[in-house]
C-alpha cells in the first residue's frame, strides 16, 4: 500500500521498443538504456550517502571514546565501543525526569487534539447549519496567522493564568480546535464515508455525538493515526515554546534539558568541564531516534498526511 | 405536520453544531483573535511585563523603520537564507523526484532514505553540523583539506555563518519528496501517450506536461517553504545563537530577545505585526503571481 506508485519497475529494460528493426540496433538502443539506468542508480546511490552520512557519523561518534571523534581518516567504528558517553550524559542532568516531562507533554497534546480536531471535523462533515461555510472559511484562515505573532499575548494570558512553568500553556490550548490543518485533514477524511453509517446508526437511536464517538472514529483508525504521529514529530521537536514557558529543571523536555546540559559546563575529571563531543552526539541520537523510527514503521500515514496537505494547497 | 418536524430537526442539527464548534469557537477567541489583537494594542505601547503597559504611540514602530539597525540586520539575514535556502528545496527537491519518478526499483528504499533527514529534530541537527562543521577539527573541514582546498571557519566566520545554515536546510530537502512524488505520480499517463503520439522527445514531454500539472504542488513547496525559512529559531538558537556577531540574528531569534530578554514586550509585539504582514504579503503576491504561471486542472472550485 505506501508503494503505490512503483509501477512494475524494469519492464522498460526486459523489452526494447519494437519498431525500427534490426538486431544490432535494438542492442544499441539497450546498451544506452543500461548506461542511463545505471547512471540513473549511481546517482540515487551517491544522494543516499550524502544524506545518511551525518545520521551515521552521529551515531558513530556517540559510541567512540574521547579524542576518537575527530581523528582523519575518521573510522566508522573505533577499536572500543563505548556505551559510557550515554550513561555519563544521563548521568549529568535529570535525563529520565525530562523525558517523562516530554512523553506527559506529547500525550496530553495528543488527547487535546484528537478529540478536539475530530468534534470540529465531524461538525463540517456531516452537519448542516446556518454560517457553516463562512466557519469552514474561518478554520482554514487559522492556518495563515503564525504562531510566533500570537506567542507574546498567549504568553502574557498564561501568565496571568499562574501558569507558567507549568505543562497548561503546552497542552490546554489543543484542547480548542486541535489546530485547522488536523480539523481539515479528518473532514476530508469523514467525508470519505458514507453516510449510510450514520443513518442506519441514527435509525438504532444514536444521538449527533453518539454517530460520531461509536461510528466514525472507530472507521477512522488510519486517519486518527496520521494526526497522533504529525502530533507526536511537532511536540518531540518543540523547542521555542518549552524555553519559554519552562522554568524550572524538573520541568524541562528533554530537548531544553539537553541543550542546558550542553551549555552548562558539569563536574568531572575533578574540574568543570563542558559536555564532550561524544556525549553530545549520543544525546542527539537519542534525540533522534524514536522520530526516526516512528517514520520508518509510519511511513504510510505520513503519505497520506502529506498528500492531504498538498490537495489544500 | 411533516415541515414543522423537518423543521426541528434541522434547528437540532445546527444546535448541535454549535455546540460541537463551541471548544474551536473559544479556542479561535482565547487564543487567536483575543491574542492577535492584544499584540496589535501592545505593538503601540512600552510593556516590561513587570509594570503595565504605557501607551506610545507609534514610538515602536518609528524606531522599527529608522533607529534600530539590529532589526534590519535581522531582516537581512532572514531574506537572504529564505532567497537561497527555498529555491533549493523547490528546484533540488524536484529533481530529487523526478528521479525517483523513473521507475526505478526499490522506489521505497530510496524515498525514505531522501525523506529521512527531514523527521530528524532540529536540535540534532544543529549539533550534528555543528560538530562537523568545527572549522579546524571537523569531518568536513577535514575532507577539504585532505583534496587541497582551504575549508572556511563556517560558524565562525560572518561571511560563512549563513552558508552553514543553508547546508543544514539543503540536507533536509528530501521533507519536499512525498510531496512531489505524489504529484508527478497523479499526472495521467494519456497525457505524456498523447504528447509522445505528437513526437515530443523527453524533454517537451517534461516543459509541456509534467511541469505544468505538477505546478501546484511546487508552488504550494515554495510558498509554506518562505513561511518556514521566515520562522528558523530552534537552529539559530542552538548553533550559533545569532553570532558571530549578528551575522546570523535570524528575525526570530531577535524576536525572542527582544520580548525575553530585554523585556521590551511592547516592541516584540510590534516585530511579531511586522512578521506577520511580512508574511501576508508574501502569501498574497504568491497567489497573484499563482493565478498566472500555475495550471489548475479544472479549476473551477
Amino acid at each position: 500500500m505506501s508503494d503505490s506508485g512503483s509501477a512494475p519497475s524494469g519492464g522498460a529494460l526486459v523489452q526494447p521498443p519494437p519498431q525500427m528493426g534490426g538486431a544490432w540496433m535494438r542492442r544499441q538502443q539497450t546498451g544506452q538504456r543500461l548506461l542511463g539506468r545505471a547512471l540513473l542508480y549511481l546517482a540515487l546511490a551517491v544522494l543516499t550517502l550524502i544524506l545518511v552520512a551525518p545520521l551515521v557519523w552521529m551515531v558513530s561518534a556517540s559510541f567512540k571514546p574521547e579524542g576518537y571523534v575527530f581523528e582523519y581518516p575518521p573510522r566508522l567504528i573505533a577499536e572500543q565501543i563505548q556505551w559510557w558517553n550515554y550513561v555519563e550524559a544521563w548521568n549529568q542532568f535529570p535525563f529520565w525526569r525530562s523525558l517523562l516531562n516530554t512523553m506527559t507533554i506529547v500525550v496530553g497534546v495528543e488527547a487535546g487534539r484528537l478529540l478536539s480536531a475530530s468534534l470540529t471535523a465531524y461538525v463540517f462533515a456531516r452537519l448542516r447549519f446556518p454560517g457553516r461555510n463562512a466557519l469552514f472559511l474561518l478554520v482554514l484562515s487559522t492556518m495563515m496567522i503564525p504562531y510566533h505573532v500570537v506567542l507574546i499575548p498567549q504568553y502574557l494570558l498564561f501568565r496571568n493564568l499562574g501558569w507558567l512553568d507549568s505543562f497548561n500553556p503546552l497542552i490546554v490550548p489543543h484542547f480548542f480546535g486541535g489546530g485547522a490543518f488536523f480539523i481539515f485533514l479528518l473532514r476530508q477524511f469523514f467525508m470519505t464515508i458514507p453516510r449510510d453509517y450514520d443513518d442506519a446508526a441514527r435509525i438504532d437511536g444514536a444521538g449527533t455525538f453518539a454517530i460520531l464517538w461509536r461510528i466514525l472514529l472507530p472507521m477512522s483508525k488510519p486517519a486518527l493515526a496520521t494526526v497522533a504521529i504529525f502530533t507526536f514529530m511537532s511536540e518531540w521537536n518543540d523547542f521555542l515554546a518549552p524555553l519559554i514557558y519552562l522554568n524550572s529543571q524538573e520541568k524541562y523536555t528533554l530537548a531544553i534539558a539537553i541543550r542546558q546540559w550542553q551549555q552548562v559546563a558539569v563536574w568531572g575529571a575533578g574540574a568543570y568541564v563542558p559536555p564532550t563531543w561524544n556525549a553530545i552526539m549520543a544525546m542527539a541520537t537519542v534525540l533522534t531516534i524514536p522520530p526516526v523510527v516512528l517514520f520508518f514503521f509510519t511511513q504510510r500515514y505520513f503519505i497520506q498526511g502529506v498528500v492531504i496537505s498538498g490537495i489544500k494547497g | 405536520m411533516f415541515w414543522k418536524r423537518s423543521l426541528s430537526l434541522q434547528a437540532r442539527e445546527t444546535r448541535d453544531a454549535y455546540i460541537g464548534l463551541l471548544p474551536f469557537l473559544l479556542g479561535f477567541v482565547i487564543f487567536t483573535a483575543g491574542p492577535l489583537i492584544y499584540s496589535f494594542y501592545l505593538s503601540f505601547t512600552r510593556y516590561d511585563i513587570l509594570s503595565a503597559p504605557r501607551w506610545s504611540g507609534f514610538e515602536n514602530y518609528a524606531r522599527m523603520a529608522s533607529g534600530d539597525d539590529t532589526l534590519w540586520q535581522s531582516l537581512r539575514v532572514t531574506v537572504i537564507y529564505t532567497l537561497v535556502a527555498v529555491p533549493v528545496h523547490v528546484i533540488v527537491g524536484y529533481a530529487m523526484a523526478l528521479l525517483l519518478n523513473l521507475k526505478v526499483k526499490g522506489l521505497s528504499f530510496w524515498r525514505t532514505a531522501f525523506y529521512m533527514p527531514a523527521v530528524v529534530p532540529a536540535m540534532a541537527v544543529a549539533y550534528v553540523f555543528s560538530w562537523m562543521l568545527q572549522s579546524d577539527v571537523g569531518l568536513i573541514n577535514q575532507s577539504l583539506r585532505a583534496i587541497g582546498l582551504p575549508g572556511p571557519k563556517w560558524f565562525g566566520d560572518p561571511n560563512w555563518v549563513l552558508a552553514a545554515f543553508i547546508l543544514m536546510s539543503a540536507w533536509a530537502v528530501g521533507g519536499t519528496l512525498l510531496l512531489y512524488l505524489s504529484a508527478l505520480q497523479g499526472v495521467p499517463t494519456e497525457l505524456y501517450d498523447a504528447s509522445k503520439v505528437d513526437g515530443a522527445n523527453a524533454w517537451r514531454r517534461f516543459l509541456n506536461v509534467t511541469l505544468p500539472m505538477t505546478s501546484p504542488v511546487i508552488f504550494f513547496v515554495f510558498l509554506t517553504g518562505m513561511i518556514g525559512t521566515f520562522q528558523v529559531f530552534t537552529v539559530a538558537f542552538v548553533t550559533t545563537n545569532g553570532g558571530p556577531g549578528e551575522a546570523s540574528l535570524f528575525y526570530l531569534l531577535y524576536l525572542y530577545r527582544t520580548g525575553w530578554e530585554y523585556l521590551q514586550m511592547g516592541y516584540a509585539a510590534a516585530m511579531a505585526w511586522l512578521l506577520f504582514v511580512i508574511l501576508l504579503v508574501i502569501t498574497l503576491l504568491s497567489l497573484r503571481l499563482s493565478r498566472t504561471t500555475v495550471f489548475y486542472e479544472g479549476a473551477q472550485e
